[in-house]
């Protein structure tokens, strides 16, 4: 079962080294579902051995929510405000992928120098982890548009979600419930906000959100 | 009964957005109000049973919170009242630019407002880590949608950095709360803010210095502590003022009340020393960032939303130095809350009547709103901590904490902060006072309306009689609190 598990990490560092380089929008919505769906199988695989209704609700909750719905909800709002590609981020494709595999090295350096108590399942979890919620992070301060901006929160939500699967014990169904709520609103919201800001400027740049300052 | 106070703003909320016609609104607006505030009296009276197995409980730390939020609710929904029937349905320009904008339907202000109370509510019960940061990150997304009521690209603007700065800050938080249970694996204690004080000793200290610190840098971005406050004065200024009030009043001191959980659980540990070096640190800063854009500020809506920047600052100093200081920093909430809602919703009346947020070109309000005007100029005392007041007693205490903990290098600099914005703040608001008013303002042609000026009356009322005296049942309430928190 291990392998499969360590195989499925590999798979969500390599789907975050892809969202840091790819310029078209429906392409990296695309990757986060994936990437929310390889972490909403992960669970299932932790328990394969004793597998309770609860796990799989959760899982199933967890990989609708994140497989399904925000990919649907996100392509609608790119198709809405017609835009196909991140032409022109703060910080471009070559030099994002650069600083990846710089993040990728200090997540994995971290990750092991991290005296966690108990035995996580496998070494790889806490770095990979640690590395989903730095390309967040990066995603949202790297690139204009709203959208891009929006993935990369999910990213990085994806990355604190990855850390929790770390350890066996877990937050209780409710408060694992609620959070799952809590992202699936805050998406809906910052969906309908972008589909407001394209109404407004005709555009989904958020550096030209920039008339409140002092 | 918990469930009740969080279940009925809820449902009511969500009826709103279905349900039509204004009026009916608004009646359920005001009757949500009133049922929740008459409930929590009822709980200060016969304290509830806890629920959900101890997550959900009212003691008096929490009945403080609720009190303070179910107060300003109460008195914003009087307030709301009035300001959706004085705000007109179709397009009118706007006043600083003048191109045309509408509002947002209503139904999604009187909506988006009760689900706002019902997330504080819970913010307030809630004792289990986890349960509080879903209350918390719900908070923002209720909220969200009523700073974007005026629809024109500045409130816009304003919600989005509201919605992404918070979300990604109590993204942060949510990660300091997963430290937390790696740092309770060994013992087996469960995640309620009671049960960790009390097993504090034997989390692992390193991890929880981590949580303490990723959760601080979390809620402090939704509490407003510099240099993480960006949002605040943007969603502050561009918001309807009652919901300013709200925000500035309710909103802050729910984020303030988690940091201050993990504070009680960091002391218990025996790290008070690091946890509370980093509350001063946040502390200072916020005062000082704060000074900085309130001297020469030219909106009178962004000094106000600096001014929360500044008292939160207070607060986080106060919980930071301990001892006679956590009374004050709790008595400071109170405080606070109330004079800064009451300072908003004068300022909505005085934006309503000059059409401008502009200092420069606001004079004579005490000739224009004659009611407005005194409470402006009273709530100008109040804020910079002027006896006879509630924040100068609060802000006393806290020094009395200083001076009694040898602080005194941060005692001056406290002093010269809070005598810096004192200064910075007394030349606009006085000149918003006093003189004439422009030519161009049309006088009024009735005298203010009764449900604009009472609500901030009823605050005014209210910190002028914690000036004079702190009443039995509060005194009683933050000592218990600061009992069950163990920080004395």
């Amino acid at each position: 079962m291990n392998n499969w598990i360590e195989a499925l990490i590999v798979l969500v560092v390599l789907t975050n080294l892809r969202l840091l380089g790819t310029s078209r929008l429906i392409a990296c919505i695309r990757i986060v579902a994936f990437q929310g769906i390889l972490l909403g199988v992960l669970p299932l695989l932790f328990h394969a051995n004793d597998l309770t209704l609860r796990v799989m609700l959760q899982a199933a909750a967890s990989t609708f929510t994140k497989g399904v719905v925000f990919p649907w909800l996100l392509s609608r709002a790119v198709r809405e405000a017609d835009v196909r590609r991140e032409l022109e981020p703060i910080i471009g494709y070559t030099s994002s992928l650069l600083i990846g595999c710089v993040l990728l090295g200090t997540a994995l350096y971290v990750g092991w120098r991290l005296p966690l108590p108990g035995t996580a399942s496998t070494p790889f979890m806490v770095p990979a982890a640690l590395f989903t919620m730095m390309v967040g992070l990066f995603t949202i301060v790297a690139r204009r548009k709203a959208l891009t901006q929006v993935l990369g929160y999910l990213a990085m939500e994806n990355g604190i979600y990855t850390f929790g699967l770390a350890f066996a014990e877990k937050e209780p169904l409710l408060v694992e419930m609620g959070i799952l709520l809590d992202v699936f609103v805050a998406v809906f919201v910052m969906g309908i906000t972008i589909y407001h800001i394209n109404r407004e400027f005709d555009h989904i740049d958020t550096d030209q959100l920039s008339s409140l300052k002092d | 009964m918990i469930t009740a106070l969080v279940l009925i703003p809820m449902l009511s909320g969500i009826a709103a957005f279905f349900i039509g016609g204004n009026g009916f609104r608004r009646g359920l607006l005001l009757a949500c109000a009133i049922i929740h505030s008459g409930l929590t009296v009822a709980a200060w009276a016969v304290r509830p049973v806890s629920q959900l197995g101890g997550w959900l409980c009212l003691d008096s730390l929490e009945l403080l919170f609720l009190g303070i939020t179910s107060l300003l609710f109460l008195v914003a929904a009087v307030y709301a009242v009035g300001y959706l029937s004085r705000e007109t349905p179709d397009q009118r320009p706007d006043v600083e630019e003048g191109f045309l904008f509408s509002n947002a339907p209503e139904a999604t202000f009187t909506g988006c407002l009760l689900l706002f109370l019902s997330t504080m509510t819970l913010v307030a019960a809630a004792q289990h880590f986890g349960l509080m940061w879903v209350a918390v990150e719900a908070t923002t997304l209720a909220s969200a949608p009523l700073i974007y009521f005026h629809r024109h690209h500045r409130s816009l603007e304003a919600a989005w950095k509201y919605l992404l700065i918070c979300s990604v800050g109590i993204a942060i938080a949510l990660l300091g709360n997963f430290f937390l249970v790696v740092s309770a694996t060994m013992t087996r204690v469960s995640m309620t803010v009671p049960d960790m004080i009390r097993n504090a000793a034997s989390l692992d200290p390193a991890w929880l210095k981590a949580a303490f610190l990723l959760l601080l840098v979390g809620y402090g971005t939704k509490m407003g502590l510099a240099p993480l406050h960006t949002w605040l004065p943007d969603a502050h200024s561009e918001a309807p003022s009652v919901i300013s009030a709200l925000l500035s009043g309710a909103l802050l001191n729910c984020a303030f009340l988690a940091v201050l959980r993990i504070q009680a659980v960091c002391v218990a540990a025996g790290l008070a020393d690091f946890s509370r070096s980093l509350l001063i640190l946040f502390g200072l800063l916020s005062m000082g960032f704060a000074a900085v854009f309130i001297i020469g500020q030219m909106d009178y809506k962004r000094m106000l939303a600096y001014s929360s920047v500044e008292h939160m600052g207070i607060q986080a100093l106060g919980v930071g130095i301990g001892g006679a200081a956590s009374f004050g920093a709790i008595l400071h909430a109170v405080n606070h809350s109330l004079t800064k809602a009451m300072l908003f919703l004068a300022a909505g009346n005085i934006l309503a009547a000059y059409r401008t947020k502009s200092t420069a070109q606001v004079s004579g309000v005490m000739r224009l709103l004659p009611v407005t005007g005194v409470l402006w100029i009273a709530g100008f005392f109040a804020i910079t901590g002027s006896p006879p007041f509630g924040i100068f007693i609060s802000e006393l205490t806290i020094l009395k904490g200083m001076l009694d903990g040898h602080h005194v290098f941060i005692a001056i600099l406290y002093l010269a902060l809070l005598v810096a914005i004192f200064v910075g703040m007394t030349g606009v608001f006085l000149k918003m006072a006093h003189g004439l008013p422009n030519e161009s303002i049309r006088r009024p042609e009735k005298r203010e309306s009764y449900l604009a000026v009472i609500p901030p009356l009823v605050l005014g009322i209210a910190i002028l009689i914690l000036g004079v005296s702190i009443p039995r049942f509060l005194k009683d309430a933050i000592d218990l609190s600061i009992q069950a928190l163990r920080m004395n």
